[in-house]
């Protein structure tokens, strides 16, 4: 039943994603980043014991949610699966896309792993074009100082356009700041201008055109641009669960009519 | 239901209709993700500052050779032929001298079993029909699983197998399955039951089932020690002395080639007829080099491994040596109902060059490959000549006395490789398919691979009068 709060953003999150919030002035950040780069650490660091597992509803991927206070407000993590991309190639990574495009998460922090960070760099370019309340926290310092390689972390800032924190997950080290830099982005007190990626110009007149088409369904709950390349790219899966998220019914009209337009039977 | 509501989707997919274009869709992507691969490049190589000339890094230097287009392949090759030649020479002695012991246990317990009276039949049950199998199964079979296990675990220790799948993943892209079967196929070595329940790690439905029908193309565990016996009799008689050893072991990573070869062109087809697609892309994160830990190498392969699997040919074996010797000595008009079974087959078996009793044994062998051989060897010592069986050159004179050539030699270790799958592979994916119909085609189709390839080859050996 989600008609008891239409106009809050956060009434869907209990009933889609199981994250049942105390009041409405907690926070919910979403943990996002690549496998291996120490996001279960910094999960840990963050949260300590205050931590619940279970399962993403309907899914077999395991869902880590945490609490952590920070400067007298609660926030809500939640430990999305660690993927590669946002591109829905497996149910892990379509369920992180879910949850940062219908969640809504107040920020969404991107673990990367500073040793391989061209690798890492993917998904946070992924993100920003999703969501711009992104902070970007470059794990795994003393590793990457070991392998004599060193990342200029001001520069990456202006670069992408969001908030850029470097720190040792293992040691403690930078967690502090990466809290306060949540915090700013969550509660809105810094402002961030991710710089979106410019594709060719045969891609960015689709996305003008299709997102046209979308203005309607999508009234500005999503971001047009971001759906209208996965169309492009194919994805049907983001149509599902535009209608299971957002328009809450049944999806088996666009099964068929999806499975329709491919030919698949 | 809200019919603006619904009319509203329906309009939403069918503007969109022009849009989802299949065939422009993937060059569309790849663009959109060549454009986001190009500026994460970008970024970085701006951002990162790699000092040169620090410390080496072995690791990449590593795997640059292991995994390079030119020397991975042969590399590998090589690292599974010495595996091969180190239990072939390794196992000899150990085997004869528990097969020694096993038969001086044997004559005790024969005697024993006379001096309380126990009835001829009972005896021939117990001791010709369920020891006999046993001793056979643990002399031959463990000393060779108890050297291959343990290297092979040493190889997986080290981080070399995620190595092979990053070797094959490009090949197995090219038939149109899955990069993620390289990785299932290699568990395949060690099971093809435990390689069919590994296929849950890939995500396309289309793909997860290729990878599940073709497993069975690898040898397990259960098949190596048949292939190592045959191999060194095969080349025994063909190779000079000196070098039978290395021959047999070459010989057997041939042979583990050849099974690589068929699984990726059989992957082909299947993706190209009744399973078509494209293939889905994956990352495979190649895990840094590690010491072994010899205490848990030794653990795993002798606990987990040799006796895991030597356990379940002595359990299967048992009755099924119960069933061997009753049928062989059972008459009906006077002939055992063994050589009934196998003259009924024999036409059929002289065709792919096998005989009568071969076929019987791998059907017998339905429930664990280990035994097929076992069954084999009871099946032409019950026919009368009573030799005691306590190495490989006794098990080839068997052999030749039941007018074995080399081309039987070959047909019975290739078919070994393309037959059907053991009751608990199928079994197994029965249970992760859900399908009676696919179970049904893991069965069918790797055997009339297997017959095909044989009654080829035998064929064209018989006209050109070569054996």
């Amino acid at each position: 039943m989600n008609s008891i709060c239409k106009s809050c953003p956060k009434a869907d999150l209990d009933q889609n994603f199981n994250i049942k919030l105390k009041d409405h002035n907690e926070f919910v950040i979403a943990l996002a980043g690549n496998p291996n780069v120490g996001k279960s650490t910094v999960f840990n660091a963050l949260t300590g014991l205050n931590q619940h597992t279970g399962n993403w509803p309907g899914k077999t991927v395991s869902n880590a949610r945490g609490i952590y206070k920070h400067k007298g407000k609660r926030f809500v993590l939640v430990d999305l699966p660690g993927t590669y991309s946002l591109l829905a190639n497996s149910v892990e990574e379509q369920v992180a896309r879910d949850f940062i495009c219908f969640g809504k998460p107040d920020a969404t922090v991107v673990v990367a792993d500073a040793t391989c960070l061209e690798r890492n760099l993917n998904i946070v370019l992924q993100i920003i074009e999703l969501t711009n309340k992104v902070v970007l926290c470059i794990n795994l310092m003393d590793e990457a100082k070991r392998k004599g390689i060193s990342v200029n972390i001001k520069k990456l800032e202006k670069k992408l356009g969001i908030p850029v924190v470097a720190t040792i997950a293992r040691k403690g080290e930078g967690l502090d700041k990466l809290m306060d830099k949540t915090y700013n982005v969550a509660l809105g007190l810094e402002t961030t201008s991710p710089k979106q990626i410019q594709y060719p110009k045969i891609i960015e007149d689709k996305i003008e055109k299709i997102s046209k088409q979308l203005q309607d369904t999508l009234e500005n709950k999503l971001n047009s641009r971001w759906v209208s390349l996965r169309l492009m790219e194919g994805d049907t899966t983001i149509l599902e669960s535009i209608y299971t998220f957002m328009l809450n019914k049944e999806n088996t009209y666009v099964e068929e009519e999806g499975a329709y337009i491919y030919g698949y039977q | 239901m809200d019919i603006s509501e619904n009319r509203d989707e329906h309009n939403l997919i069918r503007d969109l209709k022009d849009t989802l274009d299949k065939e422009k869709n993937e060059q569309l992507k790849d663009i959109i993700v060549s454009s986001i691969y190009a500026k994460a490049e970008e970024i970085a190589s701006d951002v990162v500052v790699k000092e040169s000339n620090r410390k080496i890094d072995w690791d990449q230097k590593l795997d640059d050779i292991l995994t390079s287009k030119y020397s991975g392949f042969p590399i590998m090759f090589l690292l599974l032929g010495v595996i091969f030649w180190i239990t072939i020479v390794g196992s000899n002695y150990p085997s004869e001298m528990l097969s020694n012991l096993f038969f001086g246990i044997e004559d005790h317990l024969t005697g024993w079993l006379i001096s309380i009276s126990t009835p001829q039949w009972l005896h021939g049950i117990l001791i010709l029909g369920i020891y006999r199998t046993l001793a056979w199964v643990v002399s031959v079979m463990l000393p060779p699983m108890a050297i291959f296990f343990p290297l092979f675990t040493f190889l997986e220790d080290l981080g070399y197998l995620p190595r092979v799948a990053f070797n094959l993943d490009r090949l197995f892209k090219k038939a149109g399955a899955h990069g993620k079967q390289s990785l299932t196929m290699s568990m395949g070595f060690g099971c093809n039951a435990a390689g069919i329940i590994a296929c849950r790690i890939i995500e396309s439905p289309r793909e997860r089932l290729i990878a599940m029908l073709t497993n069975n193309f690898v040898p397990c565990n259960g098949r190596f020690p048949t292939l190592i016996a045959m191999s060194t009799i095969l080349l025994g008689g063909l190779v000079a002395s000196r070098f039978s050893n290395l021959a047999a072991s070459l010989f057997v990573s041939v042979l583990v080639l050849i099974s690589v070869i068929v699984t990726l062109a059989i992957s082909w087809l299947l993706s190209k007829t009744w399973l078509k697609g494209v293939p889905s892309s994956f990352t495979l994160e190649l895990p840094p080099y590690r010491k072994p830990q010899f205490g848990r190498i030794l653990y795993t392969s002798i606990i987990d491994r040799t006796i895991f699997v030597l356990g379940r040919a002595v359990v299967i074996a048992a009755p099924a040596g119960i069933i061997i010797w009753l049928l062989a000595n059972i008459n009906v008009g006077g002939i055992s109902m063994l050589n009934h079974s196998a003259a009924f087959l024999q036409p059929f078996a002289n065709l792919i060059g096998l005989d009568g009793f071969i076929l019987m044994a791998f059907i017998l062998g339905l429930p664990a490959n280990e035994i097929v051989l076992p069954i084999l060897i009871m099946s032409y010592m019950s026919e009368g000549a009573m030799l005691e069986l306590n190495s490989i050159r006794a098990m080839k004179e068997l052999f030749i006395a039941n007018n074995w050539t080399w081309l039987t030699t070959l047909n019975v270790m290739l078919f070994t490789l393309f037959h059907f799958p053991c009751g608990t592979t199928l079994w197994t994916i029965k249970k992760e398919c859900g399908s009676n119909k696919w179970t049904l085609f893991s069965a069918v189709m790797p055997t009339v691979v297997g017959v095909t390839i044989l009654f080829v080859i035998t064929q064209l050996v018989r006209f050109l009068g070569l054996a």
